[in-house]
């Protein structure tokens, strides 16, 4: 009988959502508010398992299948955060379509589990039942607007694009196995360790293939043209949910494939994760300033996010982990806020997911124009913003492992960024509003929506208990 | 008492703290509220600076109302805050200034006067953040910082082009910026501080020094702005409400010359003495060059933006002809000179130049136009205002008297030390600047009334009076008796003097 105790989260989440899943059934449409609370009970109470057990020293359970450590605690601490304030940002949004049904908390628990499960995995069997899980709630989420067309398409081009990436994560993971013979996280680093040499190169063809699944579901290019059409296509609430909190779990599946597992291939590795931080920063800042529709400019924006995130990673030290951990728990953060923006300027019939839209925010509601303002620049990397210290985290990495032209190259791209988020500011500050509809949304959406906001403002102004975390977590 | 007092942590948070009261009377009615909290806020941050300059000790060059708590342990990031004998005029200067600009949007901001008032309070508070920070991460935070406001007075309060002149000012110093943050970060990696005296402190090689150079150069001429990077601030200047051009020229562009003498001479001393034939010429182009630009100029504002790019030219020239008369004399005494005269230039510029905004916003008020040929004969109709302009006038062209022409005096005395012909083409920016200034002065106040606008105008109001009295009086005492400023520099430019001529490299 293995040890229970390290996965109950996980096992309570389990039971949570198909408790959920069952009850919804039974619940009239008037009362569904019912469903929604219960979700955010159980990531509540899940949340306080998941701290309360947790322990300095990792535990391994289920024969080493999994592992519940400080880096995995953090990361799944934040995941709840993130998918609870995207719970709230989207009651009201789901309500005024329709469509705000208990199959979208669902989904959303049984992605949250998916995640918990990737990021908790030590064994390669473990990351691909965690990543297929997180994955197919996904795919589900972004058709769930059944009548939209646009999210159909969205979720077909999702769905087939991301069961080429896993099959050849699959595909990588399972040269990898025949090379070392394990499949365990672990051991696959002794094994790499001892290897010989006439082995390397199908090696090396197993690590390129579970990079390009990684980078895959991570967005970096040239894996990177599902996530415009993606975040397009879905509805806002569901955009709001795949750009943040899964890339808090692609980062752990990177962590404990690359760098737990691979961790010795750093040199091989380290140039290809290079190409794709300088491709992806360079054609996400590029391409971004080209869109008129905000959701894929804010896809372009990820993308170019990633490869900073890729920066912290590829740098291959103990800053460079916990710079990346950080920088993708603040994208996380700022992601949440902007999408949770068009939320709010959206209403029935009316999606507000272009730039236009923006004009003369402030106007019409001048402290969600200064929320909004704060997140841009925060995207931007312009201090005192959070987002600054996330840049200024993995620029220092990648200068401190020696890459200084790596920085160079990444701060220039940030600057060619800082032109589209300031067209934002420009068009709700200096432009005339053309539609002064007042704001109209729920009190908990403006209270977190605001909250968030202002997070990100305040704890720049004190990012040191953030930062101390992440190192802690990782070291 | 006062000595116990964080005095710099108040200096800078009072004024941060009145600008977020001020946005709490955002309503259109409590306009009056808003600009009443505005003033009080201002005035108090420039009450609690005097205890800077009452309380400064003349005799050391070490920093001093040293503040320092650990703020971002993770990267031994310290909140270290000082002040010396160069940094501490630029905070009096600061906050003298946004009492004037806060003065000066009385009656003429309409348009969300809670959000101009918060604005340039905020500002105030994170550009004294910049001359006080002792850790290069807590000085970038502030450098940074402070375009959000600025770019926000533009791009709010500003004239037609205004999203272009704000959105390229934004970039353009963004861009200079980064490169600096990447230096620093690369210094970090060198020594596991942040200091700015540690970083003056440590070894360097003659490439890393170069670059390092280079980077910094790339920011502060940026700020200066420097010839050939200066292109945004004439149109930054042109697009800007009155309150943002003062602040752009008295404060912001001597955050680029603070720089040079807080970072890139003292951390790259030998980079400096290498490139410094680089750094004269640029200097001698902006003031030569740009004279003769500012002089074909039909907009007054553009005038007085461009000879603000000339009148930097002699602060930053002051700043590296040091390492020639070094060469030739030996002499620290002449050394110190050329960098005291460029310090005085600095603050002298800072109340000239505001003032030569603060009448041309004066005259916009009036007549809402900014060309030289829209107005003539101003003397008939606004003799005491055509008084004042008259002077600043003079002072911007260095008349002896004028704090004007302490500054480049000094610096073309010490320019002789160095080299007979940098100060010869350094000496002809007093014809040149006399010729722009005062052809200007002729067409637009003096002469024959030209219009039936500029025959109906009212003289000064007593609230424009105070100003540009209070701002008459700055330049005059400054120039009839420098001596409490210069007494205030002399330790730190000595040590600054031998700091930058010492070599660094390992």
């Amino acid at each position: 009988m293995p040890d229970l105790m390290p996965a109950l989260p996980e096992i309570f989440l389990l039971t949570m959502a198909c408790i959920i899943l069952l009850a919804d059934l039974f619940i009239s449409d008037k009362n569904r508010v019912f469903t929604y609370l219960l979700s955010l009970a159980t990531l509540a109470v899940t949340a306080a398992l998941t701290v309360t057990l947790h322990t300095p020293e990792p535990v391994y359970t289920f024969d080493g299948l999994f592992v519940s450590d400080s880096m995995g605690d953090v990361l799944k601490v934040f995941v709840y955060l993130v998918t609870a304030v995207a719970f709230i940002y989207s009651r009201d949004y789901l309500l005024t379509r329709k469509i705000f049904q208990g199959e979208y908390f669902v989904l959303g628990l049984f992605a949250v589990l998916g995640m918990m499960v990737l990021i908790s995995a030590h064994n390669m069997l473990t990351i691909y039942l965690g990543l297929e899980l997180l994955s197919l709630a996904l795919y589900a989420m972004v058709a769930f607007q059944r009548d939209s067309s646009d999210a159909t398409e969205a979720a077909m081009k999702y769905f087939v694009l991301g069961a080429l990436a896993s099959g050849m994560l699959l595909y990588g993971m399972s040269l990898i196995y025949g090379i070392t013979g394990t499949l365990d996280i672990s051991a696959v680093h002794t094994a790499v360790a001892g290897l010989e040499n006439s082995k390397q190169l199908v090696l090396g063809l197993g690590l390129v293939l579970v990079i390009v699944g990684m980078a895959f579901k991570l967005g970096a290019v040239p894996f990177h043209m599902w996530v415009p059409d993606v975040y397009h296509g879905a509805p806002t609430a569901v955009t709001l949910f795949i750009s943040t909190a899964p890339k808090l779990a692609a980062f752990a599946m990177v962590m404990r494939l690359l760098v737990e597992g691979l961790g010795d291939l750093h040199d091989q590795w380290q140039d290809i994760l290079i190409i794709m931080a300088v491709l992806s920063m360079a054609v996400g800042n590029v391409i971004a300033i080209a869109q008129a529709n905000i959701k894929r400019m804010l896809a372009y924006s990820t993308i170019s996010h990633v490869g900073f995130l890729l920066l912290g990673i590829l740098a291959g030290t103990q800053a460079g982990y916990s710079a990346s951990m950080f920088y993708a728990i603040v994208y996380a953060l700022m992601g949440m806020g902007g999408f949770g923006m068009i939320i709010l300027l959206s209403r029935a019939g009316f999606e507000a997911d272009q730039l236009s839209d923006f004009k003369g925010l402030n106007e019409r509601s001048p402290w969600f124009a200064f929320i909004m303002m704060i997140l841009m620049f925060s995207m931007a990397g312009v201090p005192p913003t959070l987002g600054f210290y996330a840049k200024f985290s993995v620029l220092q990495a990648v200068v401190g492992s020696g890459l200084t032209w790596l920085a160079v190259v990444a701060v220039v791209f940030s600057i060619i960024g800082a032109f589209y988020y300031l067209r934002i500011i420009k068009l709700m500050y200096f432009d005339k509003a053309e539609d002064m509809q007042p704001l109209e949304t729920t009190t908990d959406m403006k209270v977190v929506l605001s909250a968030n906001g202002l997070g990100i403002l305040l704890l720049g102004l004190a990012p040191g208990g953030l930062l101390a975390l992440c190192t802690a977590a990782i070291g | 008492m006062l000595a116990d007092l964080p005095l710099l942590s108040l200096v800078i948070w009072a004024p941060i703290l009145g600008g977020v009261l001020v946005l709490f009377a955002n309503k259109e009615e409590q306009a009056p509220l808003a600009k009443i909290i505005a003033l009080v806020a201002s005035v108090i941050t420039f009450l609690l600076t005097i205890p800077l300059y009452t309380g400064f000790d003349l005799g050391t060059y070490e920093m001093q109302f040293v503040e320092n708590t650990p703020w971002i342990s993770a990267f031994n990031i310290n909140y270290h805050l000082g002040v010396d004998g160069i940094s501490m005029p630029l905070i009096l200067l600061t906050a003298f200034t946004t009492i004037l600009v806060v003065i000066a949007a009385w009656e003429n901001v309409k348009k969300n006067v809670a959000h101009y008032m918060a604005a340039f309070l905020i500002m105030n508070g994170l550009m004294i953040g910049v001359f006080a920070a002792l850790d290069s991460i807590l000085f970038y935070v502030f450098w940074e910082a402070m375009l959000i406001p600025m770019f926000l007075i533009i791009g709010i309060w500003g004239g037609e082009r205004r999203v272009y002149a704000t959105i390229k000012f934004f970039l353009y110093t963004f861009l200079g910026s980064v490169f600096m943050l990447v230096a620093l970060i690369y210094m970090y990696a060198q020594s596991g501080s942040f200091g700015i005296l540690d970083f003056q402190g440590m070894k360097l090689g003659m490439t890393e020094q170069i670059l390092i150079f280079l980077a910094f150069l790339l920011a502060f001429a940026v700020k200066v702005p420097m010839w050939p990077v200066h292109t945004w601030l004439p149109d930054a200047h042109v697009e800007a409400p009155t309150g943002g051009s003062v602040i752009l020229a008295a404060i912001m562009l001597k955050m680029g010359t603070y720089g040079f003498v807080r970072f890139s001479m003292p951390i790259t001393p030998d980079a400096a003495q290498n490139l410094d034939w680089l750094m004269i010429t640029l200097s001698l182009i902006a003031i030569v060059y740009i004279a003769f630009v500012a002089l074909v100029q039909k907009d007054m504002k553009k005038l007085i933006a461009y000879s603000s790019i000339s009148h930097m030219g002699f602060v930053t020239l002051g700043f590296f002809v040091v390492y020639t008369i070094m060469e030739n004399t030996g002499s620290v005494q002449g050394a110190a000179m050329g960098i005291e005269g460029a310090l005085v230039q600095m603050i002298s510029h800072g109340f000239i130049s505001g003032a030569m905004f603060l009448c041309i916003g004066v005259m916009y008020d009036r007549m809402h136009s900014r060309l030289i040929s829209d107005y003539g004969g101003m003397a008939n109709t606004m003799p005491v205002f055509a008084g004042f302009m008259v002077f600043f006038a003079m002072a911007n062209a260095g008349l002896p008297g004028t704090s004007g022409f302490v500054g480049e005096f000094l610096v073309i005395l010490s320019a002789f030390k160095a080299n007979f012909w940098i100060a010869f083409l350094a000496a002809t920016t007093l014809i040149f600047g006399a010729a722009y200034t005062l052809w200007m002065i002729k067409r637009v106040v003096f002469g024959e009334v030209t219009s039936d606008k500029v025959a109906a105008l009212k003289d000064l109001s007593n609230r424009e009076f105070f100003i540009l009295g209070t701002l008459a009086v700055a330049v005059l005492l400054l120039g009839l008796w420098p001596a409490p400023l210069l007494d205030v520099m002399h330790s730190t430019v000595d040590h600054l003097v031998q700091q930058i001529t010492q070599s660094k490299l390992p």
